[in-house]
């Protein structure tokens, strides 16, 4: 049985259909890229992954469990924006996904000092060491992102899930991004579901490829249609599965 | 150049601050002087002189009856009533603000409710304050509190509402319960914007301090200046108003530093 498992979802908004039959396995530690055109659901898909809506029908299930009610600690995610606590410090996020679990949302002395340091040795990997006492508002949109995606890894999730987390940046900090993405990755196995515009940063960084779209298109009610995953491609060696052949073929892996 | 492109430099810029100022004093003097030069017993426009004579007096000559100075009473008694009103409803506001902008059940309850309690003139309701609670201090301070809680309840309700969506959710997947997002996310957030809304009630605070003592008090700057206002004694009022004036600035003043030192990062703003 596969990690994350989505049987038949559909979702409605009112009467307008988003998503239709969708079907998905995901293995564990795999990173999968969802692309698609404005509009197509993928958005809608991420947000019932970190069971934020429910589904009209149809059920996701992580490690076989349950499905979930509510967001919780085994789902990770970073957004676009707004995905650190700009009152808190840089260091205080960090701290934050150890606190905010507690009744309270406080830790007790000692252990507030413990988990001070573990977020100094998070921070100084990630890069943001010297900034620990500083508040979000000074870094910039490259440290905020990598700021928030320390945060949701020090929560322990069991799957992460990024919304379009590159979106507002520049090419070179995108790109700075994506290195620190992988290294983390590389580091952690942690199955990571990414919606991004960019075709090519999905295939970079993706397993796999899935494409949202309607697989059909009614001409006199173009909304009556959901969106679906219209293609899932093989995205590892840099989106060529078909070159891959036994013999050494004399070219570069990744182009 | 465009005007709208043209800055003040600092010299000129102290110089603009003052200017309305010392205008308003000009004509002040000018009128008083005028009214002064045709009839030296006139009350209505006291010189300046006279005004910081009785300013003198009033702060520091004791009653000749109880040799107690007044003015240092009635501020006292003032400041009491408006610190517990405006205190017992930023409190009001913010947990109600709380409850309305984060529960949903709450607020399908309260918050069309509150909307409509807010449309309620504060005053039109005085004579009931005055029959509820009596003609003592309670009636008083339940008046400040009638008079600006909806305002701010409604106010950090929807600053609760403001706060983004993702923020909420990202601390779900931190684990955090509804109560520890109350407080450590959303409580947090809107403390600046209650000081701010808090400054925004002073000058409305003011008002029903002042309408509550003029019509029902022994001791208060609004009692006070009702009561001298029958002798005409315009130094005094005019004293009074100063002194309000001035304690009202101090307070917005002071409510500004304290939101900029205990909440460096919500930047500045007003």
């Amino acid at each position: 049985m596969s990690f994350v498992t989505v049987r038949n979802i559909f979702q409605s908004y009112g009467t307008r259909p988003i998503l239709e039959r969708v079907n998905l396995d995901v293995d564990e530690g795999e990173f999968v890229s969802i692309v698609g055109a404005s509009g197509c659901g993928k958005s809608t898909f991420l947000r019932l992954l970190l069971a934020e809506e429910r589904p009209t029908r149809g059920e996701i299930r992580i490690d076989g469990a349950a499905p979930a009610r509510e967001p919780g600690r085994e789902r990770g995610v970073v957004f676009q924006r707004y995905s650190v606590f700009p009152h808190m410090t840089v260091r205080g996020n960090i701290v934050a996904a150890e606190s905010f679990a507690t009744p309270l949302g406080r830790l007790a002395y000692g252990a507030r000092r413990a988990a001070r340091d573990r977020a100094q040795q998070v921070l100084d990997r990630i890069g943001l060491g010297h900034m620990a006492d500083a508040y979000p508002a000074a870094l910039s949109g490259g440290m905020q992102q990598r700021l928030a995606i320390g945060q949701a890894l020090q929560a322990r999730p069991r799957i992460l899930l990024l919304d379009e987390p590159f979106g507002a940046l520049d090419p070179g900090t995108r790109l700075s991004m994506h290195a620190f993405l992988q290294e983390l990755r590389a580091e952690t196995g942690m199955t990571v579901f990414m919606v991004t515009h960019d075709l090519e940063e999905g295939f970079k960084l993706g397993d796999r490829v899935l494409v949202f779209d309607k697989p059909r298109w009614d001409p006199t009610d173009p909304d009556i249609i959901g969106a679906t995953i219209t293609y899932d491609f093989d995205a590892r060696n840099g989106g060529f599965p078909y070159q891959a052949t036994q013999e050494d073929p004399h070219v570069p892996d990744t182009p | 150049m465009r005007l709208i492109n043209r800055t003040p430099g600092p010299a000129l810029r102290v110089f603009l601050t003052l200017l309305p100022f010392a205008l308003a004093l000009v004509v002040y003097m000018i009128a008083s002087e005028a009214r002064l030069a045709a009839n030296p017993q006139d009350r209505l426009l006291p010189s300046p002189a006279t005004i910081g004579d009785t300013a003198v007096r009033l702060f520091t000559t004791g009653d000749r009856r109880t040799g107690r100075i007044l003015l240092w009473h009635d501020t006292g008694a003032s400041l009491l009533r408006l610190a517990l009103g405006v205190g017992i409803a930023a409190l009001a506001g913010l947990l109600s603000g709380l409850a309305i902008g984060l529960l949903p059940h709450v607020r399908a309850a309260f918050s069309p409710f509150v909307a409509v309690l807010s449309m309620i003139p504060p005053l039109a309701v005085l004579p009931i304050l005055f029959i509820t609670f009596g003609l003592g201090e309670l009636s008083k301070v339940v008046l400040i509190v009638v008079g600006i809680t909806p305002f701010l309840i409604r106010d950090m309700g929807q600053r609760v509402i403001d706060i983004p969506r993702e923020m909420i959710v990202k601390a779900q997947t931190l684990g955090a319960s509804s109560l520890v997002i109350a407080l450590r996310v959303a409580l947090p957030q809107i403390m600046p914007r209650l000081i701010q809304s808090v400054r925004l009630s002073l000058g409305p605070a003011w008002l029903f301090l002042i309408a509550a003592e003029a019509i029902a008090s022994d001791l208060g700057l609004g009692y006070r200046i009702f009561l001298v206002r029958r002798y005409l004694a315009m130094d005094v009022i005019l004293t009074y108003v100063i002194w309000i004036t001035f304690l009202a600035f101090v307070m917005d003043w002071g409510l500004r530093s304290l939101s900029r030192r205990l909440y460096p990062w919500a930047g500045g703003g007003l």
